[in-house]
């Protein structure tokens, strides 16, 4: 199991096989760049129906009355679907993922402005939209709640009165840490640095937006439900518990999936309907969302509103830290995250630094906006962690008068501290902070920039340098603490070697761009010496993958990738015996290089791993079973903790509040690298959404709760043309206990990032007292940082 | 995105697109480069019963060099405007802000005359055109008249054309003496509207001072509005750093910016006044340079 110090920047397989370490292209890319993806909404049936959803246009009403006659006659139309008819099928409402409910279609009142009234079921889709305006809504308007001080304040409207019960507003409160302790450490302080900051309510936003073919066969009971799922087996499950229908005829498949990013975890009302319509119709049924569908109604990410204090003392050593956490939950508490954890992974907001006491009480308020809080790509609100530590550390080095990057390399936890175990619970795996953060500074040359910084401000330009030297927390789980539903969180792969020696791999993860069909190829490479061209990796149909919980939360490299080394390996020990049997030794006496076996001492007596496969099927040792396939479930022992140092110069025009980004340095640290050109593209994808957060990316509301951010007009995603440049470095650290020392990667880069960025702008403002502005860092709110700094 | 249903023709001559609107009535509208009016019928805010497409129109796609103006017909592209040498060599403020029209793709497609009939007050283009003092050519059954852009624009998404007109042509005049522009524009992304545009044109007599000047504002106003009384700051006056500085609070007054998503009204109209400055500083530079 354990990662020998050769694996690192080591190759142990020729271009040809193509294992780890090798920048091998994408599979995937061959069709993808023909346009041949094959997504859900590339799916058409015979017979297949359209539906289109009729949305509420207001925050918080009582529905009174609903007219459907006049869309029911268009011609063309088939159905008109309602709460009121989902009720009868004891389908109106459906569990979240955080155990709360939420409303399918709305019966009794409607609760953030887009959420789903009525549905038309047509022949075509431009009847089914056209139909949407013949349906007449009548709504009682009700004050609508849009902020969570709002909804916390003494006699706010209450929005969950369908909830038994439930009294207030409060969604969930919970706490990590030790209290008395983290108080003690506060009273003995220095020093204390406070920072109170929001992190906006963002939107995952992927490009292809949600939606599902529901097939369901009237005679067979059987349901084919094609659907933009980031994890299909659980959703099935999900399908079994909520509709009563039985698993073994229910098939979900994911088939190619236009990005994720945490917005296809969630089961959403659209796919319900669109079963629950196939199923009464006994039609095929498409539901396709629009953009501004996705932005308005589907699960937003982050809304937390922040307060974080660092305790000192004289040297500068943190002694401990206390937050507390305000989250905007929605309407319905919807957060995709582990079952014991209110707040997702917060609680590793300690950071990369060595301190013994923290405390951390989270709140969560329901109000007047769509429900969500997915991790987007973040593993469960390690973002928000990220971003709260990594500006208190830098505003702390501010306060008392030192160096940022000193600051932070005095409060590192060291190598040798490793398996270090966090005062929130957390046992970090493995780590090397201040080697990782003194290589982006000797890129960036740091002395040479703050003389820079020094003399432009002397001419009256504001330069400013910023950096985050985070820690993740990703790949969950282990079984003990991490479950969704209930449903651990382990992952799977099937590996199935045919007699040609070419190999099919199944996982119960799914890709939505990741790379799956490579990268999983190179493992398999790496450990059996199959090319990884030879290797079919298949995901995303439940009737014909392993279960697993799916690909969100950084967890497919660090839970399937290790199921699938652990398979490999599984049949390697078999197919060393079944290359014995060939070479008339005995197995023991057997080594193994990539893609052979030989005779210890004689390594012209050797079969390679295609002599094998075959053999396998065609000339079997006596005493083993014929073929050479397995499966294995990997329930890891813990979770892999990646980190890295982010380093990004600015320059601020003092005039307008506009900033540039003149430099953006990353250096990584995800231990073993599978594939370096995918581990840079998730990284530079990170970087761009870091970059999108800090500069103009936030869905907000006006007084009414009206979405201000329904489309991309006003949601703003960034091309290649405004992104800055990234210059990527890495150390690698490998994960002592993940089977190839990988730690998942795809998230890094989007929760280190934005703090970075932030912390730049800052830099630049620093010596006029500003300690803090909002994301995004919009022009006018850093002018008006500048016209109200004291300093 | 599916738009409500429409009923459509492509004309290939001025007289039939005419004759088709004054067929058609309200209900249709002109397609040009259709990069505002698509996206408004696919969002339903804009349900035409008739689409008069006009691309197929021959020799609307023109600019010449007419005495005193340059003439851009109704089928130019924003993109044509970037690569014209005509327009580079006449027209710095229109050169400066071709670029910042949408993104690459809108500019491909989109028209200029379009974008100046919509009047939508944070596009571009009519801000450039006013601190040019352009003319609009306006075309029916009846016959042509030429609108100055001033009475042109008439309010947020209203021009002054009359039902049956369409827009032909823009008339853009050229300097007289030594003159400059430049269009300053603060945008979230490309492909943005502007948060603030300021255009600008210079014109500097033989005695070095100030001829004529041209000033004007997009997206603070209901509409794109130009600042006469920063114009006539400058007019006749010696560019100074102090002078340009006069001339931007003067813009900033004349803006009434809200307060929205994109930022506060104290820092638009702080914005104005920079980016007015700004822009004069480029024209000057321009208009100096200039033998």
């Amino acid at each position: 199991m354990t990662t020998t110090a050769d694996q690192v920047g080591h190759l142990h397989t020729p271009p040809e096989i193509g294992g780890i370490g090798h920048s091998v292209r994408r599979h995937e890319d061959d069709r993808f760049i023909q346009g041949a993806g094959n997504y859900v909404d590339d799916i058409e049936l015979p017979g297949m129906l359209h539906m289109a959803i009729l949305r509420s246009p207001v925050a918080h009403a009582k529905i009174l009355s609903i007219d459907t006659s006049e869309a029911t006659a268009l011609e063309g139309v088939v159905a008109v679907v309602t709460g009121e008819l989902m009720a009868e099928h004891n389908l109106a409402w459906m569990p979240t993922l955080s155990g709360d409910t939420q409303a399918v279609l709305a019966t009794d009142k409607v609760r953030f402005q887009g959420q789903e009234v009525a549905a038309v079921i047509a022949t075509h889709p431009y009847i089914a939209r056209d139909a949407l305006g013949l349906i007449f809504v009548d709504y009682e308007e009700l004050p609508a709640i849009t902020s969570p001080q709002q909804a916390m304040a003494d006699g706010a409207v209450l929005i969950r009165d369908d909830k038994e019960g439930q009294a207030d507003n409060l969604a969930y409160e919970w706490e990590s840490g030790d209290k008395d302790v983290t108080d003690r450490a506060f009273a003995e302080a220095d020093k204390i640095v406070s920072l109170e900051t929001h992190y906006p309510r963002s939107h995952p936003s992927p490009l292809e937006t949600c939606g599902a073919v529901a097939d369901v066969d009237p005679a067979s009971g059987q349901v084919t439900i094609y659907m933009t799922s980031q994890a299909p087996h659980a959703h099935r499950t999900v399908f079994a518990l909520v509709a009563g229908l039985p698993e073994q005829n229910i098939r979900i498949i994911s088939p190619d999936i236009g990005g994720g990013f945490g917005n296809k975890v969630p089961v959403y009302p659209g796919y319900v309907i669109a079963t629950a319509a196939s199923l009464l119709i006994g039609k095929p049924v498409k539901w396709v969302e629009s953009r501004t569908e996705n932005l308005i109604s589907t699960g937003f990410a982050r809304d937390y509103h922040m307060k974080g204090e660092l305790a000192l003392n004289s040297e500068g050593r943190i002694l401990a830290l206390r937050t507390e956490i305000l989250s905007d939950q929605g309407a319905f508490f919807a957060d995709a995250q582990p079952t014991k954890f209110k707040a997702g992974l917060f609680h590793i907001v300690t950071g990369s630094y060595d301190y013994p006491a923290a405390h951390v009480v989270a709140r969560g308020a329901y109000t007047n906006k769509a429900p969500g809080g997915v991790a987007y790509r973040c593993s469960f609100r390690v973002t928000e962690a990220s971003y709260m530590i990594e500006r208190l550390v830098q505003n702390a080095a501010y306060d008392i008068g030192m160096d940022p990057a000193e600051f932070r390399a005095l409060n590192f936890i060291k190598p040798e501290q490793f398996p270090y175990h966090s005062p929130t619970g957390f046992v970090y795996d493995s780590g090397d902070y201040e080697t990782a953060m003194r290589k982006a500074l000797g890129i960036v040359d740091y002395e040479a920039l703050r003389k820079e910084q020094a003399e432009a401000r002397a001419e009256g330009r504001l330069i400013g340098i910023g950096m985050a030297s985070f820690t993740e927390v990703v790949g969950a789980g282990n079984s003990k603490d991490y479950d969704i539903l209930g449903l651990k969180m382990f992952d799977s792969a099937e590996l199935r070697v045919h007699p040609t020696g070419k190999a099919i791999l199944k996982l119960g993860v799914k890709s939505q761009g990741q790379g799956h069909e490579t990268t999983f190829a190179q493992i398999v490479a790496e450990e059996l010496g199959i090319p990884a061209g030879d290797i079919k990796v298949l995901e995303g149909d439940t009737d014909n993958t392993p279960y697993g919980l799916g690909t969100y939360a950084s967890r497919s490299t660090p839970v399937a990738g290790a199921a699938t080394a652990m398979i490999s390996r599984t049949l390697r020990e078999k197919a060393r015996k079944i290359a014995a049997h060939l070479l008339e030794a005995s197995a023991d006496d057997l080594d193994w290089e990539p893609g052979k076996f030989f005779v210890k001492g004689s390594p012209e007596q050797s079969v390679t791993i295609q002599d094998v496969a075959f053999a396998a099927y065609t000339n079997p040792p006596p005493d083993e079973q014929p073929g050479l396939e397995g499966v294995h479930y990997y329930d890891p022992p813990n979770m892999t903790y990646p980190f890295g140092t982010y380093v990004v110069v600015v320059e601020v025009d003092a005039e307008t509040g506009e900033w540039n980004v003149d430099r953006m340095i990353a250096v990584d640290d995800c231990g073993v690298r599978i594939n370096p050109m995918i581990v840079d593209g998730q990284i530079m994808g990170g970087l761009t959404e870091g970059f999108a957060a800090a500069t103009n990316q936030f869905i907000t509301f006006d007084d009414e709760g009206n979405c201000i951010g329904s489309n991309f007009m006003d949601y703003l995603v960034p091309t290649a043309w405004e992104t800055p440049r990234f210059e990527l470095d890495e150390t690698v650290t490998p994960s002592p206990h993940h089977p190839i020392g990988a730690k998942g990667v795809g998230e890094s880069a989007t929760v280190g990032s934005p703090a970075a960025y932030v912390n730049a702008v800052i830099d630049a403002l620093a010596h006029l007292g500003v300690r803090n502005i909002d994301m995004p860092l919009l022009p006018d709110r850093v002018w008006s940082a500048i016209q109200n700094a004291t300093g | 995105m599916y738009p409500p249903a429409f009923n459509y023709s492509a004309p290939t001559s001025v007289e039939e697109v005419l004759a088709t609107l004054a067929k058609e009535g309200e209900g249709a509208r002109v397609l040009a480069g259709g990069q505002s009016l698509i996206p408004m019928m696919k969002l339903r805010l804009a349900s035409p019963s008739y689409l008069v497409d006009i691309n197929d129109v021959d020799g609307l796609d023109y600019i010449t060099d007419v005495n005193g103006h340059v003439a851009i017909g109704a089928l130019v592209r924003h993109n044509d405007i970037v690569k014209s040498e005509l327009i580079g060599s006449t027209n710095h403020a229109m050169t400066d802000a071709a670029p910042w029209i949408a993104d690459p793709i809108v500019r491909n497609r989109g028209t200029v005359c379009g974008s100046i009939a919509h009047c939508d007050p944070e596009g571009d283009w009519n801000s450039v055109m006013l601190a040019a003092r352009a003319e609009v050519v306006a075309q029916s059954a009846a016959g042509e008249r030429v609108i100055p852009i001033d009475d042109f624009i008439v309010d947020f998404f209203t021009n002054s054309l009359e039902p049956g007109e369409i827009v032909k042509e823009v008339r853009v005049p050229k300097y007289t003496g030594r003159g400059g522009g430049a269009y300053v524009k603060l945008e979230r992304k490309i492909g943005d509207y502007a948060t603030v545009g300021v255009a600008t044109q210079l014109e500097l007599g033989d005695d070095g001072k100030i001829a004529k000047a041209g000033i004007a504002m997009t997206a603070v106003n209901s509409k794109n509005t130009r600042a006469a009384a920063a114009e006539q700051v400058l007019v006749g006056e010696t560019p100074s750093d102090e002078l340009f500085r006069e001339a931007g609070n003067a813009a900033a007054q004349a803006s009434e910016p809200e307060t929205n998503v994109r930022g506060t009204e104290e820092w638009k109209r702080e914005v104005v006044s920079v980016y007015t400055r700004r822009g004069l500083e480029t024209a000057l530079a321009q208009a100096q340079a200039q033998a």
